[in-house]
């Protein structure tokens, strides 16, 4: 079995990234790249009780998840979906170790519920009303090529859609300093088991040994090294190029995964 | 990179440590003694009126000095169960075998080592407020962690990942496992999970009132919540030979599903749960009639137990043995959908139907077939529930091959 899927809609957020046509241009050297703070949108599409208690990692997920199934043209509630992230939401990990530290140990129900890894993906089946599985994945550093590999065993056996979202925001001090995660940074993908009309390119994916690629660009290479889920960008740079490339991803131990990138005609 | 198999697949190795004993002898020998691990919570000055199923030994469970940068309670815990039931020989066996790279590595945690975190906070350097040096992120609290340290421990190098969705995570990790055989993209595949008491989930889920103050009695009429546990439990997943001894235990299907209603209560008609029932007797291409026994979900809370009796009956209907083993062993929620997995396993081997323990009287309004007595009856199939926060679904079905 080839692991393949077509990838029919791609979501894109960070650190002077506002979204995919932006981070494909400055990808494919068409713009400079102008690194700024990442900016999140508000969860519009959550209901009010959920927008209000959302942080920013749902916000980035949900963003990205909304961007890349838009471009797909895709019935968010039929889409399967695959999140992973190294950390989840380091703000609110902060907020209650915090309050644990405290000799009253208040902890807000709010802050608890939010603390799960798979917040993202319940945030996400809330806000669209999909009744999908989800799988809610991490693999530290290599949670972007451990998110690929799930979504592409589940297209390939199912032969459903599935949404992959790999997003991670950073952590305040003091955790920060023992995980420095540069920014938020998200992408989200739509694949699909054949390529129709919306098609971008088709993508096959193999295990194999060695080292990831490196980028080109300085500053684009800083940013891949900084934030788990930008261990995707030579993929997207790939993609950018519209041409028919290899990406290779970090993956693990002495492990990467070789994706080959045909664009679809 | 893959050859797809449709051969079922099997645990060809498998063991469960929880507060009702290290290893499946200890534990079959606890359920079928009807044992409580439920005792008053003394965890770590935690002073909340709430009773914990806390594994005995943990503590003095020594980690490997190669791997000391991995020591935390929630590796110690991993460490002493990976001992029990030869299970290092047999993972190690497959490895050789299979070669290292073609054995996967799939377990569920919901907080890793974040105790680990929750002491360093309490050290904050008092002028700086940094961390202490020698606490390790990467390799105690991050979710990641347990993999690593069981990878690393084990030898096995392939393809690896942790599925973290609440009190679902290690049921869908077995999930993760056996699509990975299917892909062809393993030959073996070490699922499972580990969770371990820590004062996030304690104070949490007390924040939320959903803390029992006596042991937890799932599916009584005076049920008041759940009881906290802690456990490991493991799985060597494998493409089944062409001959099994009868007794072999198969995993014969999966269904996840999400419930896209509510980040910490279930839909109140269950169809959440209904869903995955559905589709793991789908995965199994099984009918309702041929599951023999459900072990719940059956966290004790209100509306858990009033969803998944709903979800059960209406897909399964009336009849069908159904209990809650978490009043004995507590809820070890990352862990509980493999802990549960495995004690299905001794089940099915045990001929055993356990009984929900501390349930004086079940609710009327809860229509399950809910036992609150051993049975010793022959068991071919059973089916066992996890539901987790953000409305994550999952369901087993594990048989025996003869």
């Amino acid at each position: 079995m080839t692991l393949g899927a077509c990838i029919e809609g791609v979501g894109l957020l960070g650190p002077g990234l506002e979204d995919w046509a932006t981070g494909a241009a400055v990808l494919a050297g068409e713009r400079p790249y102008l690194p700024a703070p990442t900016a999140l949108p508000a969860p519009s599409i959550l209901p009010a009780a959920e927008r209000r208690r959302s942080g920013a990692s749902v916000r980035l997920a949900l963003a990205v998840g909304l961007q890349a199934s838009r471009h797909a043209g895709a019935d968010p509630r039929m889409l399967g979906s695959v999140f992973a992230s190294s950390g989840a939401d380091g703000a609110n990990c902060h907020e209650i170790c915090v309050a644990l530290a405290d000799s009253r140990r208040e902890m807000s129900p709010t802050r608890f519920t939010n603390s799960v890894h798979n917040a993202a993906s319940g945030y996400w089946s809330i806000a669209v009303g999909c009744m999908q599985p989800s799988q809610v994945l991490c693999a530290y550093d290599a949670s972007f090529a451990a998110g690929l590999l799930e979504a592409l065993v589940r297209v390939s056996l199912d032969a459903q859609p599935i949404l992959l979202v790999v997003s991670d925001t950073q952590y305040p001090e003091p955790l920060h300093a023992k995980r420095p995660i540069a920014d938020a940074f998200g992408v989200g993908l739509v694949l699909s088991a054949r390529c129709g009309v919306r098609g971008i390119a088709w993508i096959e994916a193999t295990l194999e040994s060695g080292e990831a690629e490196t980028l080109p660009q300085r500053s684009l290479e800083t940013l891949r090294t900084t934030v788990p889920a930008a261990r995707a960008l030579p993929l997207l740079a790939a993609l950018a190029s519209q041409a028919p490339r290899r990406a290779t991803l970090e993956y693990l131990g002495g492990m990467r995964l070789g994706v080959d990138i045909r664009p679809c005609s | 990179m893959s050859t797809p198999s449709t051969a079922p697949t099997c645990l060809a190795a498998f063991t469960a440590t929880s507060g009702i004993g290290a290893g499946c002898a200890a534990t079959l020998e606890s359920l079928r003694g009807r044992r409580s691990a439920l005792r008053p919570c003394d965890f770590d000055g935690v002073d909340l009126p709430t009773c914990i199923g806390a594994v005995a030994g943990v503590d003095a469970q020594p980690i490997p000095a190669t791997l000391r940068r991995f020591d935390c309670r929630n590796n110690r815990l991993a460490e002493l169960a990976l001992r029990q039931d030869g299970f290092l020989d047999a993972v190690r066996d497959a490895a050789g075998r299979h070669g290292r790279r073609r054995v996967g590595v799939f377990l569920g945690t919901s907080t890793s080592g974040i105790l680990e975190t929750e002491i360093a906070y309490r050290r904050r350097d008092r002028t700086d407020g940094s961390l202490p040096a020698e606490f390790d992120y990467a390799a105690t609290h991050n979710a990641y962690s347990l993999v690593e340290y069981v990878r690393e421990r084990t030898g096995i190098e392939g393809p690896a990942a942790a599925v973290s969705a609440a009190c679902a995570s290690s049921a869908k990790a077995f999930a993760v496992g056996r699509r990975m055989l299917e892909a062809g993209i393993v030959d073996a595949a070490l699922v499972g999970g580990v969770d371990s008491l820590c004062l996030t989930t304690l104070y949490g889920f007390h924040s939320l009132q959903l803390l029992a103050g006596a042991p937890c009695r799932p599916f009584d009429v005076d049920r008041d919540g759940l009881s906290i546990g802690e456990a490991a439990a493991f799985a060597l997943l494998g493409r089944a030979p062409a001959s099994l001894d009868r007794d072999a235990v198969l995993l014969l299907g999966s269904g996840e599903t999400n419930d896209g209603h509510h980040m910490s209560a279930p839909r109140p008609d269950g169809l959440g749960a209904q869903r995955a029932i559905q589709a793991a007797l789908a995965d199994a291409r099984l009918g309702a009639a041929e599951i023999d026994y459900v072990n719940l979900h059956g966290t004790g809370t209100a509306s858990n137990d009033l969803a998944e009796s709903g979800a059960v009956v209406a897909i399964l209907g009336r009849d069908v043995p159904c209990s809650s083993t978490k009043a004995a062993t507590g809820h070890a929620l990352g862990a509980a959908g493999a802990l549960e997995a495995i004690i299905g396993a001794l089940c099915l081997q045990g001929s055993l139907l356990p009984a929900g323990l501390h349930t004086r009287r079940v609710d009327p309004r809860l229509e399950a077939n809910y036992i609150t007595d051993n049975r010793c009856a022959p068991v071919r199939r059973i089916l066992s529930n996890s539901f987790g926060f953000g409305g994550a679904n999952c369901c087993l079905i594990l048989g025996v091959a003869g």
